[in-house]
């Protein structure tokens, strides 16, 4: 089902995401989604993320659904090159994944095969522009598609916190001029900071899913803090953490921070967007603290 | 090394709103320009009166060069509107980045010619692409600053406007963003039509190869 109609009929839209193993077992993935993942909306399947080598995100979304799930396919733009995305934006049509979320991904250098070639033939922007013409039965070739066109509910990504902001929300008119629908936000720990970027981006009138990781320590926000991109965790969020190592480690510190979180963000946003890095398990939780289960 | 041909004559007209100052590099012996085409062109920008002047020199990509000759000309390039540059988008970027508060467009489009060697390495990358994007990104070129080469504007990786790739390298879409504020016409960037390479620029290289 399109999360564009979710937003439509004014839902909170929440979705979870979930990375595919390096292998072909998923079992355990699936057994997972399923103790935990049930209340959500959706979930995101990503696309080789950071550049790690996985099982495809198509191929998890398909499965996902089979199993009752709501997949947003993940596509980014570093791995094939025009032609390879739109026909598998036609495979994912084909199985009936009509959320895609668009990317321009990763670098191929910051993963686990540096020496790949990079390919960005397109981009997040024009990837959206090309599921605009595929739904016009059209393809990048000028060329018609045979029968019933595809529709897909077109997402795309924003990094609100990013200290090239003004860039970003150029950007982010260029992806909704280009067709995007939806947007799912880089992961959010300045509540403040979020807001101020929200009324500069409410004026375009697209639903904005909020990013949310659970934090787990001081060490991880650290790191992210100086290696990540559009993230900007607060010196007080760190001290939380470091207060009781335990709590923390439990999860309990950083439930409570992302619940937080979202609740002096919601009146600031259509959705949340939860990314767990493997913390599946405390998205319960989360949804209940936060006023959202 | 290089192939320049002239933009679509349309194209260029409408980039010159009031009057330009225009710059022909005939630098390297290397480079196929089209000399015949871009003096006809610029005679009918004169006779419709849109010229302040015309510089013809060589090697405009290195800095020091263009500075010598362009301060002889400082009123010419004050009273005009837009500087147009014939060159490849080395020689381009180099005048966009020396009159930094002045509209610097691009009259050409730069192709690869393989099999030529011999240029001095300057401070600016063309990447012959045939598509030149100068005249939307303030003069910057996105294909050489941006280590993914996009040309749609800036992707989610840049950290304290450094970028994901090489920490050392300023993001070069922080980079098209500020020189457009600077202008005044980041507007340009907002509106801009979706852009999507196009790979398929051998002919012109073949047509350029025989013509030697």
């Amino acid at each position: 089902m399109k999360v564009t109609e979710l937003f439509k009929e004014g839902k909170f839209v929440v979705s979870a995401e979930v990375g595919p193993p390096k292998g072909i077992n998923i079992d355990k993935m699936i057994e997972e989604a399923k103790e935990y993942l049930t209340g959500v909306d959706a979930i995101n399947v990503t696309d080789n993320q950071s550049s790690v080598m996985r099982l495809g995100s198509l191929a998890v979304c398909k499965v996902l659904k089979d199993n009752g799930f709501n997949p947003i396919f993940q596509m980014t733009c570093r791995d094939r090159n025009r032609i390879a995305l739109e026909s598998d934006l036609l495979s994912a049509a084909m199985f009936g994944i009509d959320n895609v979320l668009s990317l321009t991904g990763d670098y191929t250098k910051l993963g686990d095969h540096p020496g790949a070639k990079p390919v960005f033939d397109l981009d997040s922007v024009s990837l959206l522009y090309t599921m605009g013409l595929l739904e016009q039965g059209k393809d990048l070739g000028g060329q018609d598609l045979d029968g019933e066109p595809p529709t897909f509910a077109k997402g795309a990504v924003v990094s609100p916190c990013s200290d090239s902001v003004d860039a970003q929300l150029v950007k982010m008119e260029r992806k909704i001029k280009a067709g995007a629908q939806f947007f799912q936000t880089q992961a959010i720990f300045d509540s403040e900071r979020y807001i101020k970027f929200y009324e500069r981006a409410k004026e375009f009138g697209v639903p904005i899913q909020l990013g949310i990781i659970v934090p787990k320590n001081a060490g991880m926000c650290n790191f992210m803090n100086n290696n990540v991109a559009g993230i900007s965790i607060p010196a007080g969020i760190i001290e939380e953490l470091k207060a009781d190592k335990e709590r923390a480690k439990a999860g309990i510190t950083g439930t409570e921070i992302a619940a937080r979180i979202i609740r002096e963000c919601k009146d600031y946003c259509q959705g949340v967007h939860i990314m767990t890095l493997g913390w599946e398990s405390k998205i319960p939780g989360l949804l209940e603290q936060a006023g959202l289960a | 090394m290089l192939i320049t041909q002239l933009k679509e004559k349309e194209s260029i007209e409408a980039l010159v709103n009031g009057k330009a100052f225009i710059i022909n590099c005939f630098g390297c012996k290397e480079v196929h320009f089209p000399e015949k085409e871009a003096k006809e062109f610029q005679e009918e920008l004169k006779a419709a009166g849109k010229v302040t002047e015309i510089l013809t020199m060589d090697y405009i990509c290195n800095p020091k060069n263009l500075e010598l000759h362009l301060q002889n000309y400082k009123a010419e390039i004050e009273a005009a509107d837009v500087v147009l540059v014939f060159s490849c988008g080395v020689g381009v970027q180099t005048v966009a980045d020396f009159c930094a508060d002045k509209k610097v467009f691009a009259a050409c489009d730069t192709y690869e010619l393989p099999g030529y060697q011999g240029v001095t390495p300057q401070l600016f990358d063309c990447d012959q692409c045939g598509m030149c994007f100068l005249n939307g990104t303030g003069g910057i070129c996105p294909l050489t600053a941006c280590s993914k080469s996009l040309v749609n504007g800036q992707c989610g990786g840049a950290k304290n406007g450094m970028c994901e790739v090489d920490p050392e390298m300023e993001c070069g879409w922080e980079r098209i963003q500020k020189r457009l504020e600077k202008l005044g016409r980041i507007d340009i960037l907002k509106n801009a039509p979706v852009q999507i390479r196009d790979y398929s620029t051998d002919d012109a290289t073949k047509e350029a190869k025989q013509s030697e």
